[in-house]
């Protein structure tokens, strides 16, 4: 299983909200897709698959604020 | 932010087309292409990002097209955003990850920019915490918007200098109650795009 991290995005930068995510759960994903979009209060950052697999949870729904360096979903 | 930028002026680009050719930009980047910075215009368009509110759209969807305005869903986070001739939208294809990975920082010289290019012109605006775009009073001239792919930014600002603000009662944008304002209104008279243009590219090549 292979974690959906929110990466570091900046120096002061603590969380983003999900503004979409791109795949639901089941859907196959190739390493490097883009599964989910994150916002901060003045930019968009797509996150991408890190690995390989089915999108087996989100964490972090569309709406929510995920924290830098959270979980927002899984991949199996 | 010292770097060698490609510039490019697509002119006016009907939105679709602009954001096919943005993404072209975009992977070229991503595959180690210098920054580009691309100038252009679009004719009348509401671009509806994923998170629209529907009560942003003042009238029917139908009732905006039969006035000339396109209106388009995109794959994006965010409310609407308008563009129409006269805005000068600028859209910054730059590689973050030689420019030290931070949103924060890529905001702020975005930010530094418009408040610069605008105190060329005589216009004194500034940018608000928490808040995207430069503001002049409570009046919002430019608008900021900015997506970020493998550390590669694409979308960026969109620089009211001649847009006609009758557009803009068609919605609440970006989902605010936020009054829009330009140079050619602050100034009280057109605005050359070209002046514009010349000084985008000058700060942001300093």
């Amino acid at each position: 299983m292979t974690k959906i991290i929110l990466p570091e995005l900046g120096e002061g930068i603590t969380k983003a909200t999900i503004a979409c995510w791109h795949a639901k759960v089941g859907d196959s994903l190739q390493e490097g897709q883009e599964v989910c979009e994150a916002v901060t209060d003045k930019a968009s950052f797509i996150i991408e698959a890190p690995a390989p697999g089915k999108l087996r949870s989100i964490s972090v729904a569309e709406g929510q604020e995920g924290l830098v360096g959270g979980v927002l979903g899984t991949i199996e | 932010m010292k770097s060698k930028i490609i510039i490019q002026d697509w002119g006016l680009i009907n939105y679709a087309d602009g954001l096919e050719r943005q993404k072209k930009c975009v992977q070229n980047v991503i595959e180690g292409a210098q920054d580009h910075l691309i100038l252009c215009e679009h004719p009348p368009v509401l671009t509806l990002g994923r998170m629209t509110n529907p009560d942003s759209l003042l009238y029917q969807r139908k009732e905006i097209e039969d006035r000339g305005v396109m209106v388009t869903n995109v794959d994006r986070g965010g409310d609407v955003t308008l563009h129409a001739p006269g805005q000068l939208v600028v859209y910054p294809i730059f590689n973050l990850n030689k420019r030290g990975r931070d949103l924060k920082v890529y905001m702020e010289m975005l930010e530094e920019v418009a408040v610069d290019l605008l105190k060329n012109f005589g216009i004194l605006a500034i940018s608000i915490s928490g808040k995207r775009g430069v503001f002049v009073g409570k009046d919002k001239i430019i608008s900021i918007g900015v997506g970020v792919r493998k550390w590669v930014t694409y979308h960026g600002l969109g620089i009211n200098v001649n847009t006609d603000l009758s557009l803009f009662n068609l919605i609440k944008p970006c989902g605010l109650d936020v009054r829009m304002t330009s140079m050619q209104k602050l100034k009280g008279h057109p605005v050359p795009m070209q002046d514009v243009k010349s000084k985008v590219i000058e700060l942001f090549q300093k």
